[in-house]
């Protein structure tokens, strides 16, 4: 069969494209490496959506941060994702740097986004009891926000789904080739054809471009380590509290996520290597100092974890969008470092209207744009959790005790379209296992639920697909064959 | 809305203990919440042999040590309810509990007691730097998986934290057929019991390295191998000291805390040191009528004193529940610790609600060789005791009587030291 359209990558962006795709009549597929959507750089980000003040004016990064920000707050209710508007701030610790926090008020100004304004100490701490000491003035945007990362990709990926896209996961591309009228794509196993290719392929989308382009791209992986705190710190921080940015991007923020949480991050280290997720010491202290400028007291004691994501950064620092001269029919999406998360919804529609101006698809008239995320039994009233656990016991049987979730939510992951095949898809779909015990007690149960729902054996279960299997045999099973 | 004299959260070994407790006091609706499948706690997965010297003068496992404890409870017609999770206590005692039988419910307590245990400290919060791959388990996880699901998580493994599950499970590992090629130890003396690392290490001629840590962990998917490097004073790596391992598992057995998350909830004063609540020689909590035991109040070694605090956290909640006054109970004495005494527990004794002995039970912060433990009560000095080795690791204990205590004005200090004569 011959795709219309085949997305290399199911991060938000791949997934915003086959979502804003799913309304035509089109063929499309979304090739992933790994075992699950959301993955890559997706899944270990700030979770930020910026009010747009960053970008140079202009800029592709700048119409489409702002755009993407004004479609979150209705996506979120169509889709069904966790995302608030908390505001944020710019803290100025320096005198000497007020003109480039103006220069920061103006080029949001030029941007378009709404309620900027330059606030001083005073109502600053009014704002942010905890700011730290040095910060003299803040740069405040009310349209700043916080999404659920996971939530949102998921959310894209399901309802693109639902609305029948197929997506293939364990499918690394190896090679691509131009055919007469489109492209034939190879994986480890497989070969696909496809008239439109979309290179949403992350911090490997400059290896496919330049398989086909003359008009070379180079994307440097920049690694951003995070801690994050314990959901008892709830209120320790509430807007986004960003430090005056550098050259390495926006440096250190120090955030409430949308689940209570506190998240600190990123550091911003150039590195080489593609999958080099690993977080280091000095790293780590980095962060921690840098943090503790802008707030005063983080509890570091609450920390819970501590990861790394890499940002596709490409020399340009812009967003790539659009076919190369050279290649027709390829539609790169590279170079989507931050503000990437806040453009998912803007980055889908503008690749889905090119791919549309090419191909003149019917619109799908079974198109639905909404989503029921999984249901969370706690957000209920009494009378209606209690109906609910009537009516299915899975919902009265906690499984992850630090973020209570029940059996009825994991078998919902599970089950559901695009369901969770390992612990970590089950985790960043239902947050079990993402709390203070950080899956301790939890994952036996969550692995016997995941083995008896897929059919298969607790030895296949595994933490993110691959060769991540969780145990490696049964107790004493190499000692009995040197009996044999 | 059901009505119990007491509720008892947690159907572990302070459960058990202090529901039979209250019911010898003649407390005849008393009910136990558990989370899990079954009574027993943790002890279910415990099952090297050990445990209640104390209690029984034998040698149990830490299923047969639980089993004694459940037979009484069915014995005595005690009510319990399992796979239940309770959600909240109100200061009012009202009890939010959910299971899939009854969904969500709640329960009106004349008293509570709250013995939830504790849980391990996790890699995220010990913020270990490197890969976050497949095999990096707390040693309670690991041994739950080998020793109830019969499955084995690793094959060859490097242990990091010389706590007492740490050194079990070193044994467990090697008896069920994996390699455990080391045990790291970030402090320069373990965290276990002394018995453990002759028994569980150097039994099996497994090493123990003092004053090491894990300082990276390499694998994208599976561990495949993690870097230890030796600390100074400061407890930070030396640079020139790391030593590779290739293993596919990391355990981790780096200390234990509380589970007091509904206890904080409810608003109960928990203490920063030991992160358990404040309680009084009723091992009463700062709200009157919520009672604490075992790990959840403070993080033990032996289980048969877990039972024998459970049985006085018990005993006082049925004190509580017939209201029976006490004499002159407005004079309080605050009981702390200095001089490498972290902590106490109690914290404070009111003389006229004291049994006739008291057990004030304590950790000291560094091991200690020829010292004295001494107890003052005001300026004078009540104990002196000579003690071989104190370690962090082991817990202390020294008793009082009423009749020491009697006369105290209000506000006298116990004060627990450690001197060197």
């Amino acid at each position: 069969m011959k795709y219309d359209v085949i997305i290399i990558g199911a991060g938000v962006s791949g997934c915003a494209i086959a979502r804003e795709l799913s309304r035509y009549q089109l063929k499309t597929a979304v090739l992933e490496k790994e075992e699950d959507v959301c993955c890559g750089t997706s899944k270990a980000n700030s979770g930020i959506v910026h009010a747009g003040f960053d970008a140079a004016p202009g800029s592709l990064m700048a119409k489409l941060n702002v755009a993407g920000s004004r479609a979150m707050e209705a996506l979120s209710k169509e889709l069904d994702f966790s995302f608030r508007r908390n505001g944020s701030l710019v803290l100025m610790f320096d005198e000497a740097d007020r003109p480039r926090l103006q220069e920061l008020y103006e080029r949001g100004l030029k941007n378009g986004v709404e309620g900027l304004r330059i606030i001083e100490r005073e109502e600053l701490k009014k704002m942010e009891p905890g700011v730290g000491p040095e910060a003299l003035a803040a740069l405040y945007a009310p349209t700043g926000g916080i999404v659920c990362p996971f939530g949102l990709t998921i959310a894209l990926a399901e309802n693109a789904c639902t609305n029948g896209v197929a997506f293939y996961f364990d499918q690394k591309v190896t090679g691509m080739e131009r055919q007469e009228d489109g492209w034939r794509m190879r994986t480890e196993e497989k070969t696909y054809e496809t008239t439109i290719v979309v290179n949403a392929a992350g911090i490997y989308a400059d290896l496919f471009h330049n398989m086909v382009s003359e008009t070379k791209l180079h994307i440097t992986p920049r690694r951003g380590d995070y801690c994050l705190l314990d959901r008892t710190t709830e209120g320790f921080v509430k807007h986004t509290v960003f430090q005056l940015p550098g050259k390495q991007g926006k440096g250190v923020l120090v955030t409430p996520t949308v689940h209570g949480n506190t998240l600190l991050g990123p550091t911003a280290i150039d590195i080489e290597d593609r999958e080099g997720t690993n977080t280091t010491q000095a790293g780590l202290d980095e962060l921690r100092e840098k943090a503790a400028r802008s707030m005063e007291g983080i509890p570091m004691n609450q920390v819970i974890t501590s990861f790394a994501g890499l940002r596709a950064h490409e020399d340009g620092g812009e967003f790539i969008i659009g076919e190369p001269k050279d290649a027709p029919g390829f539609v790169d999406c590279a170079g989507i470092e931050s503000p990437g998360l806040s453009s998912a919804p803007a980055i889908g529609k503008m690749v889905a209207e090119l791919i549309a101006d090419r191909l003149h698809p019917a619109a799908n008239e079974k198109f639905c744009g909404t989503r029921r995320g999984i249901l969370n039994p706690a957000v209920l009233p009494k009378e209606e959790r209690a109906r609910l656990i009537q009516q299915n016991p899975a919902y009265g049987a906690i499984v992850c005790r630090c973020e209570m979730v029940t059996e009825g939510e994991i078998i919902d992951a599970v089950t559901r379209p695009l369901g969770a095949k390992s612990l970590d898809g089950v985790k960043r779909r239902t947050r079990a296992g993402m709390g203070r015990c950080q899956s301790g007690f939890c994952s036996p149960k969550t692995m016997e639920i995941i083995a008896r729902e897929r059919g298969i054996s607790m030895a296949e279960v595994t933490k993110s697909g691959g060769a991540s299997r969780i145990i490696c045999g049964t107790s004493k099973d190499n000692l009995q064959e040197e009996k044999e | 809305m059901k009505r119990y004299d007491i509720v008892i959260i947690g159907g572990g070994p302070a459960g058990l203990a202090a529901a039979l407790a209250a019911r010898e006091q003649g407390i005849h609706e008393v009910l136990i919440l558990e989370r899990d499948r079954e009574l027993g706690g943790i002890l279910n997965q415990c099952i090297h042999n050990g445990f209640g010297l104390h209690t029984f003068q034998e040698e149990l496992t830490g299923p047969e040590y639980a089993a004694r404890f459940i037979q009484r409870v069915k014995d005595a017609r005690i009510e319990y309810q399992l796979s239940t999770m309770v959600l909240n206590i109100s200061p009012e005692k009202i009890v939010t509990a959910m299971n899939r039988e009854e969904g969500l419910f709640e329960i009106e307590a004349g008293a509570v007691v709250l013995a939830m245990g504790c849980r391990e400290r996790s890699r995220g919060a010990l913020n270990i730097p490197g890969y976050r791959p497949a095999g990096i388990f707390s040693a309670g996880t690991a041994q739950r998986l080998v020793n109830m699901e019969g499955c084995l998580p690793g094959r060859e493994v490097v242990i990091l934290g010389s706590g007492d599950i740490g050194l079990i499970m070193a044994r467990r590992m090697t008896l069920e057929g994996a390699k455990v090629k080391v045990v790291a130890e970030l402090m320069p003396y373990s965290g276990g019991l002394k018995r453990n690392i002759v028994q569980c290490l150097d039994d099996y001629g497994i090493p123990l390295k003092l004053s090491h840590t894990v300082v990276d962990i390499q694998g994208r998917e599976r561990v495949e191998g993690v870097t230890i490097a030796q600390v100074g004073a400061d407890r930070r790596p030396i640079p020139g000291t790391e030593e590779h391992y290739t293993c596919d598992t990391l355990l981790l057995s780096c200390g234990l805390i509380p589970e007091n998350e509904l206890s904080r909830e409810l608003g109960v004063m928990i203490s920063p040191v030991t992160a358990g609540p404040v309680v009084n020689e009723s091992l009463e909590t700062s709200i009157p009528g919520v009672f604490a035991c075992g790990n959840v109040l403070h993080v033990h070694d032996l289980v048969d004193f877990v039972s024998q605090e459970a049985a006085s956290a018990g005993a006082a909640a049925a004190e509580y529940v017939k209201q029976r006054p006490g004499e002159d109970a407005e004079v309080t004495l605050p009981v702390k610790g200095k001089g490498g005494v972290r902590y106490t527990v109690p914290s404070m004794i009111r003389p006229g609600r004291m049994q006739e002995e008291q057990v004030i039970r304590f950790r000291v912060g560094d091991v200690y060789r020829n010292q004295y433990i001494s107890l003052y009560v005001g300026d004078e000095r009540l104990i002196h005791r000579k003690r071989p080795v104190m370690a962090p690791g082991e817990m202390e204990e020294l008793k009082v009587t009423r009749e020491q205590l009697s006369g105290c004005p209000e506000g006298t200090e116990l004060l627990v030291v450690i001197e060197d004569k």
